[in-house]
């Protein structure tokens, strides 16, 4: 490698100043470097996204696949399976075309509209539950401990029919699961051993006696092809959910509410007029800084991009929260506002592989922020929001701690 | 204003159901769209512009 390589090639991710800032450089690549050659942290390179036109293409572009273990891809993290990106999941659920639509229409029915407005009165009294207990312990408080980390475990438990007693238990296997950094390869090997084998007897016994989960159902059903869902897809599914619906929903928690209360005047028009929910929380999921590592994907073909011809075997990290501050899809997309309508942020990616649980993402912050708004109309921050840190080291990107009181 | 749904793009994200639900549903056993109203009433058209806008599978086309 020659040493203006070296120069020019960007660390991703890229830092920021301040936990709910987005960092000063994607305004200039948006402009000038719409394919940014970045060095991962496994040291591998690719090619970075931030217009949102480029990104919103390429996330439902079929020749961008997610075949990640190619022998060319690039690795995203240090270890030897590159985290999550990298994991047997991948492989278990199909990828790609008709099996990857018969496989999400399966679980697609789970997460309707219809469905989400009969589980949001569950979500509502978890969410009461746990501001209770938070109330209890008195202020200050961590908000993200108390109330974001918990409540969606506990909601992927009951759609996945396991016992509330098993609850921690998914909270660390998620965790650890999703890091990239944080633990070591050992650790992580060691919690998708005993998750997939929780997993594999909790199919078996929910084959045998079935209940009204998802898993359950899932079993019962067939596919569009009228082809049964075998268990190693049944067990997979189930991390799936766990690992894409757990910390990305526990973080975007915290930081929508860090978000709505280091200007408290947004707390304020929310509190006058809790109509804005609904918008409030899409503009708090485009407006994330720090949504986490964006999401990568392998070119099997060459393919134009913003003018720019990139070669075949190329990985391409698209950065969705860069894309969502992107002037030319947003008027005034540096500043949050809580009526902004249309408003379709990349957050949950776009295409056929966007998020399949965003319905149920949607439900979860909308229903917490409502709860906190009749609970806790005097909630603040209890430090100045330039202290709030980010956590390090998560596919996801989140705040340590929420330290509020009220 | 006419609109056309592209059922085999839906990824079933359920957000034109729940801003425009006179307008559009989900079929119970995949989620996949369901349109109700291909030409619905103005008063509707400020919403069903707002769920084609942000249908993250760009399943919804409209012509006006």
């Amino acid at each position: 490698m020659r040493q203006d390589d070296v120069a020019q090639t960007l660390n991703y991710p890229i830092p920021s100043d301040a936990a709910l800032d987005p960092p000063a450089g994607w305004a200039r690549l948006r402009e000038q470097c719409p394919v940014a050659r970045v060095r991962l942290p496994s040291g591998d390179r690719a090619s970075l996204l931030t217009r949102y036109d480029d990104v919103k293409q390429v996330l439902s572009d079929p020749r961008f696949t997610r075949q990640l273990d190619a022998d060319d891809a690039a690795r995203i993290a240090a270890n030897e399976s590159g985290g999550v990106f990298n994991s047997s999941m991948a492989s278990t659920i199909p990828q790609s075309g008709e099996g990857h639509q018969r496989w999400r229409r399966m679980v697609g029915r789970w997460f309707t509209a219809r469905r989400m407005a009969a589980l949001k009165p569950g979500i509502e009294a978890m969410a009461d539950r746990l501001i209770d207990d938070m109330v209890a312990q008195g202020h200050p408080a961590d908000l993200k401990a108390s109330l974001g980390f918990p409540l969606p475990v506990w909601v992927i438990c009951d759609l996945l029919g396991v016992p509330d007693s098993d609850r921690d238990k998914f909270a660390y296997w998620s965790d650890t699961l999703l890091n990239l950094t944080r633990y070591t390869q050992a650790e992580i090997d060691a919690a998708q051993a005993e998750f997939v084998a929780y997993m594999g007897e909790h199919v078996a016994a929910r084959r045998a006696r079935p209940g009204d989960d998802l898993l359950s159902e899932l079993s019962k059903g067939a596919d569009a092809a009228g082809e049964p869902m075998p268990d190693g897809a049944l067990v997979a599914t189930g991390m799936g959910l766990l690992v894409a619906g757990h910390e990305t929903t526990a973080n975007m928690i915290g930081k929508m509410v860090a978000m709505l209360l280091a200007d408290r005047r947004r707390w304020e028009r929310l509190l006058a007029d809790p109509s804005l929910v609904r918008s409030a929380v899409e503009e708090a999921l485009r407006f994330d800084a720090n949504p986490g590592f964006g999401m990568p994907r392998y070119l099997g073909e060459e393919v134009e991009i913003a003018g720019a011809v990139i070669p075949r075997g190329t990985t391409v990290v698209c950065s969705m929260a860069a894309a969502n501050r992107d002037e030319n899809a947003f008027e005034h997309a540096g500043e949050m506002r809580l009526d902004r309508v249309p408003n379709p942020h990349l957050t949950f990616g776009s295409g056929p592989h966007s998020c399949l649980g965003q319905a149920l993402a949607r439900t979860e912050l909308q229903t917490v922020l409502e709860v906190l708004l009749r609970r806790l109309p005097s909630l603040e921050l209890a430090v100045p929001a330039k202290d709030l840190r980010r956590v390090e080291g998560l596919a996801v990107g989140g705040l340590r701690e929420v330290p509020v009181r009220w | 204003m006419r609109i056309t749904v592209d059922e085999d793009k839906c990824c079933g994200a359920g957000q034109c159901v729940l801003l425009a639900p006179e307008v559009f549903d989900q079929r119970e056993d995949d989620g996949v769209v369901l349109l109700l109203d291909a030409a619905p009433p103005e008063r509707l058209h400020a919403t069903v512009r707002e769920a084609a806008g942000v249908c993250p599978a760009a399943a919804i086309e409209l012509s006006e």
